[in-house]
């Protein structure tokens, strides 16, 4: 960690990731692995100018009080203003000063079984000119439980983060609190680690384009995909005891070693993912009425991506490379070559491409790990020392960051930084480039975590 | 090959149905006949409001709608509106920012209405007990009838749940629901 001037934090140039603040400083988290601070002058540091850090300096405002001197964005992020009985103003929303303008809202409660996010659309005629999402609906305090804890006990909130990006979150967090205390897991833990995480990618890329089919009105795709995803739960319930994997990522390794008919029921799940993917991927590609309602809808423009950094299928489908597997990079992945697709279209489609790329990807990765699994112990106990670290794992969604601060075997401090927190405003951009019925597609193809970003 | 696909359902025959646990469905027509509820139909049209999960819940809730589980040949279905639903369902922590929006939504339902906690947050606020920012459990907004616990419930754990449900209801003795004109 670099100390900074005001005057150097400010002009720091840099892929920025994250900010987040403790009692003394505001940190800033640059690509691939920097972190940077600055010390804060009666409880306000000044604002970075990077287009992803609105959010972060929101929260930060919102969770400790401090403020980011200079900020354009200044709305509450996860403070509602909510009285004890819940009840609280309502939130107010600017248009565009068009004539003819007028606003649609959605939300919290979706027609579909999804989390709870706002969304306020300005629209002329079905055009999309403006859309404001308000976030901060699933906030629940999680960084505030995690403090005080130690990193075993604190694990159980961090694979609760983001229930679809369990297992993503949870190594992050095992990887910050290894770092903080500098211990290695044993490599059977490092084996089984990367294999639920990709099985994870796996189940929810899946899902997903299932269910992106299922939003153009193409229920046949959205029915075999939501069958694939179930023989992947299926197989992790066989192999792990959990369908979704929860709790079984721990700091120090993993809490469990894998069933032992549990290689056999993921390989089986594999194969039979291998067997059907060529054959609906071919229906992705030949229906022209699908096709129509994918291709140049939603677009993410490539300097966007770039801007915020995007990661994930969102900024590759823009042209963006990162895979945080590669870059600061983890074990075991230094062993397993890995292909990234990239696109250049940024619309629903080029996601939709990137992510049918990545399954056949993962499926061979878990595979060949299967293959390769070392032997011996799953879990080593931690030290209670002090120290603070970063982790990073590649979740489905692009890179999730944890940073730590232990003492004495405690958790002094944590921040956690989910991709969606980039991914929010790329959404609001891509809305405005189509229809308001394109919306969902759109939104799906995106799929923030609103859980993620509302902490 | 999708003709193959196609052609593999037609030939093969559906897997037994789920059935609840008599047990479970006792004690809960005990629970509603004692408050007196009138009655719904079998077929139960259910809407979902989340009040902060971390998503777990959701991902298993729309696995009860795959191939397998098939929630719909049970006669239950999601809603995207309140004002068609005869089960609020309910998952997440009870998130202080929530409330009112799980308010409104019973509000909008029209009477008799179940309630249904999904998930151990909704059950009792789970992991996240004892954070200022949530109510901790379903319970602390509305009175609820059913809890399905679970972190999250596997969908065999939900469908079971609201079949429970449905067969507890299916009690002749309580009055029908009523006509409005």
């Amino acid at each position: 960690m670099k100390l900074l001037s005001p005057q150097d934090w400010a002009a720091h140039k840099g892929k920025f990731i994250a900010l987040w603040t403790d009692a003394d400083h505001a940190y800033a988290l640059y690509q691939p692995s920097e972190l940077v601070a600055v010390k804060l002058e009666h409880g306000a540091y000044p604002a970075l100018p990077h287009a992803g850090a609105g959010w972060f300096q929101r929260l930060a405002h919102d969770l400790n009080g401090h403020i980011a001197a200079g900020a354009a964005d200044t709305r509450p992020a996860v403070d509602h203003g909510r009285n004890a009985d819940g009840t609280g103003p309502w939130p107010e929303f600017s248009a565009p000063e068009v004539e003819g303008v007028h606003q649609v809202a959605v939300g919290p409660v979706h027609a579909g079984i999804i989390e709870p996010g706002h969304f306020r659309f300005s629209v002329l005629g079905e055009q999309v000119l403006k859309l404001e999402a308000r976030l901060g609906y699933a906030h629940k305090g999680t960084l505030g439980l995690i403090r005080g804890k130690s990193p075993r006990l604190a694990a159980r909130y961090a694979a609760r983060i983001s229930g679809d990006a369990t297992i993503a979150h949870s190594l992050a967090f095992a990887h910050a609190a290894e770092a903080a205390l500098g211990v290695t897991p044993p490599a059977r833990a490092i084996y089984l680690r990367a294999i639920m995480a990709e099985l994870e990618r796996l189940a929810n890329h899946t899902s997903d384009i299932g269910a992106m089919a299922g939003d153009a009105g193409f229920a046949f795709l959205d029915a075999r995909f939501a069958y694939l995803r179930e023989l992947i739960c299926a197989a992790c319930a066989t192999a792990f005891g959990h369908r979704l994997m929860m709790d079984i990522v721990i700091p120090g390794g993993v809490a469990g070693d894998i069933a032992g008919d549990g290689a056999g029921a993921i390989r089986a799940a594999l194969d039979a993912i291998e067997a059907e993917l060529p054959s609906l991927t071919r229906v992705f590609e030949d229906y022209a009425s699908l096709q129509d309602r994918v291709v140049g809808t939603g677009i993410v423009p490539l300097a966007l991506a770039e801007a915020y950094h995007a990661g994930g299928y969102v900024g590759r489908a823009s042209g963006q490379t990162h895979d945080s597997r590669l870059l600061p990079g983890y074990p075991p992945y230094e062993t397993f070559p890995l292909y990234v697709p990239v696109e250049k279209d940024g619309d629903v489609a080029a996601r939709i491409k990137i992510r049918l790329a990545e399954i056949p990807e993962s499926i061979r990765l878990v595979r060949d790990m299967l293959a390769s699994l070392p032997a011996g112990p799953v879990a080593l106990l931690l030290p209670p020392e002090s120290g603070h670290g970063l982790g990073v794992a590649e979740s489905f969604r692009g890179p999730v960051w944890h940073w730590l601060r232990i003492e004495s075997g405690s958790i002094a401090d944590v921040f956690v930084a989910d991709p969606s927190t980039l991914h929010w405003p790329l959404l609001e951009h891509a809305a405005t480039t189509a229809i308001l019925a394109d919306f969902p597609l759109i939104n799906k193809s995106i799929n923030g975590s609103y859980s993620g970003v509302d902490l | 090959m999708v003709w193959k696909t196609v052609t593999r359902h037609f030939i093969s025959r559906a897997p037994a149905p789920l059935t609840a646990e008599p047990a479970l469905v006792a004690s809960l027509r005990e629970r509603l006949q004692a408050a007196g509820q009138a009655r719904l139909g079998r077929s139960l049209a259910i809407r979902h409001v989340p009040a902060g999960s971390c998503n777990a819940c959701e991902l298993e809730l729309r696995a009860t709608q795959n191939l397998i589980y098939d929630l719909t040949q049970y006669g239950l279905s999601f809603t995207p509106s309140p004002r068609h639903a005869d089960v609020l369902l309910i998952t997440g922590v009870a998130g202080v920012n929530m409330v009112q929006a799980v308010q409104q939504a019973r509000a909008a339902m029209p009477d008799p209405v179940l309630v249904i906690a999904v998930g151990d947050c909704a059950v009792d606020g789970g992991v996240f007990k004892g954070s200022p920012a949530v109510k901790g459990g379903a319970e602390a907004m509305l009175p609820v009838d059913l809890m399905i616990g679970g972190c999250p419930p596997a969908p065999v754990q939900i469908v079971q749940g609201l079949l429970a449900l449905i067969e507890a209801h299916d009690d002749a003795s309580a009055p029908p629901r009523p006509v409005v004109p």
